[in-house]
């Protein structure tokens, strides 16, 4: 199934998804509210049947001022077609919820809580959403640009320990 | 008189498994819930070897990161150096030169059994069998001192190179891998008599840590643990890089699930694994190893030396705060690393850093389906899924 098939089946459902291609890999751009929706149906399509999340991350698009800053990035592939596709989820700073997959994989549950440490965003519907590769005490939010290389982060958190 | 009850009452427990065990193989720890010896519920609590690979890849030039991919899964470095290496190259839009390729790929497959060649001597090692490591870990040193003669190094290897290779192969490299394949299928039969019908082996591996076909899929699982659940998918076949798409070698699987038919998968990998290197050997073509632009790599020395144009793509190259900028836009490369697929999505702002690295560890997403795999198994069968899975911790927590 060549990227034109799948963007056709996809803007029948979803007329307002953005696509943009580069380096022969496809990615689409859903809005938030949609994102679920647009996940079950990319899951459950007989034709896409994009069944396997390889991958969920954030980044962070502070220094090339960007709005929304964030965006949620998932890689999907098909067994089926043997296709991959990356979708974008735009995220504003002042409202981190996302609505989180893991009632559709489960591979979501570690991935989303990595996401969740990494850059604060709130997954909605997430089970147990915790820190998991940070201590538990630990404050801030790493992978955030605003985020020092050095400096802030660990200090505090030993003082508080004490 | 009453009959006495039989049934023994047996009571919650909770055991904490780690950090520091000898069958973690790493800083892991698992807390179990117990009931007398049936595992309730596994909670890994991972993080313990958390470097920050992603945030100092924002920090370092793509071919300073090239060290810290060696970091990740120590035990297959030459791997993690291919896959980071093939997905910038592909991000540039840059082709390699054949020989490179070529030297990549039999490196790549050598790692592979090299990192299997832990596998099974320290997954034998954790159940009893004590034997099997002495074999494995006699060829895996065979394959160390390869690395080392190719490379500098045995564990950290940074071999490859943007656009290419740290060096050459040395002369003598054909022969030593020639020795190799020649050396290593009495090794493996070795193992296949210590283990593969073993009677203690099958009845402490067969029908332990289950996982379905639709569970594997769900949970994102790759490598030899989605096969050896009955999924036929392998980057190397779906997705070829390199010279894969020209060889001829085929993807083992196994339907039942469970510890043993991952071993099985993997040991027949190790067979397909020197299928690759003897041909891939057999066409290794003579040329350059690196990509023909200086841009990108470093020049010869002899043109350092004589050529100002060399002079100055060797210290463009070199300097701090210079290198070769990358055009802007993310990618997504994933490879065939020895535990599964090896991801890296790389967004970049045009400079000579990426803007935002991120690696797909196959470790970690095994891993998170671990709970799925123990529960209702025998606190003794925790390790020996441990081992199946071929957890490294420096993968994990990168």
């Amino acid at each position: 199934m060549d990227f034109e098939t799948i963007k056709k089946r996809i803007s029948e459902k979803f007329p307002s998804v953005e696509f943009e291609e580069f380096r022969n890999q496809l990615s689409a751009r859903i809005n938030k509210a949609d994102l679920l929706d647009f996940m079950k149906f990319l899951k459950e399509d007989k034709d896409l049947h994009f069944d396997y999340l390889t991958d969920i991350t954030g980044v962070d698009y502070l220094k090339m001022e960007r709005e929304p800053r964030f965006d949620v990035v998932y890689h999907l592939y098909s067994f089926k077609n043997n296709v991959r596709l990356r979708v974008k989820c735009g995220v504003p700073e002042d409202d981190l919820d996302v609505p989180s997959l893991t009632p559709l994989w489960g591979a979501a549950n570690w991935l989303e809580r990595e996401a969740f440490e990494m850059f604060g965003f709130n997954f909605v519907g997430h089970p147990d959403l915790r820190r998991l590769l940070l201590p538990d005490v630990f404050d801030g939010f790493p992978l955030r640009k605003d985020y020092p290389l050095r400096g802030r982060g660990e200090r505090d958190v030993i003082l508080d320990l004490k | 008189m009453a009959q006495p009850s039989y049934e023994i009452k047996t009571d919650q427990m909770i055991l904490n498994f780690g950090p520091q065990h000898p069958a973690t193989h790493g800083t892991l720890r698992i807390v179990l819930e117990l009931d007398g010896e049936v595992v309730k519920k596994a909670e890994p609590h991972i993080g313990y070897l958390h470097s920050g690979f992603e945030k100092l890849g924002e920090y370092k030039t793509y071919n300073q990161w090239i060290t810290l991919s060696d970091r990740m899964n120590y035990l297959s470095s030459l791997a993690n150096n291919i896959g980071f290496a093939e997905a910038v190259e592909q991000l540039i839009g840059i082709e390699i030169p054949e020989r490179a390729k070529y030297i990549r790929t039999i490196l790549a497959e050598l790692t592979r059994i090299a990192d299997h060649m832990v596998w099974v001597g320290t997954h034998a090692l954790d159940i009893g069998a004590f034997t099997a490591f002495l074999y494995a870990f006699e060829a895996r040193e065979h394959l160390y001192n390869l690395f080392e003669h190719v490379c500098g190094a045995r564990l950290t290897t940074s071999y490859t190179r943007i656009g290419g290779l740290m060096r050459d192969v040395p002369e003598d490299f054909e022969d030593m891998v020639k020795w190799f394949l020649g050396y290593f299928p009495n090794t493996l039969k070795e193992l296949h008599g210590l283990l593969t019908r073993n009677r203690i082996w099958m009845d402490r591996t067969r029908g332990v840590g289950y996982l379905s076909r639709e569970d594997a899929i769900n949970c994102g699982v790759t490598g030899p643990v989605l096969r050896g659940s009955g999924v036929a998918y392998d980057v190397r076949r779906n997705f070829p890089y390199l010279i894969y798409d020209r060889l001829d070698f085929e993807i083992p699987v196994c339907d039942d699930g469970d510890v043993y038919s991952r071993y099985l998968v993997r040991m027949e990998e190790l067979v397909q694994s020197m299928r690759i290197v003897e041909q891939a050997l057999k066409d290794l073509p003579d040329g350059p190893v690196n990509y023909f632009d200086h841009k990108y790599t470093l020049p010869e020395k002899e043109k350092v030396y004589d050529t100002i144009e060399g002079l100055i793509h060797h210290f463009k190259n070199i300097m701090p705060g210079h290198g070769f900028n990358v055009p802007e836009g993310d990618i997504y490369v994933a490879t065939e690393a020895p535990n599964g697929e090896l991801g890296f999505y790389i967004v970049s702002d045009g400079t000579n850093k990426a803007y935002r690295l991120r690696v797909r560890p196959p470790s970690f997403v095994n891993y998170s389906c671990f709970d799925k795999m123990v529960r209702g198994n025998l606190v003794a069968d925790v390790v020996a899924v441990l081992g199946s899975l071929n957890i490294i911790a420096g993968e994990l927590d990168r």
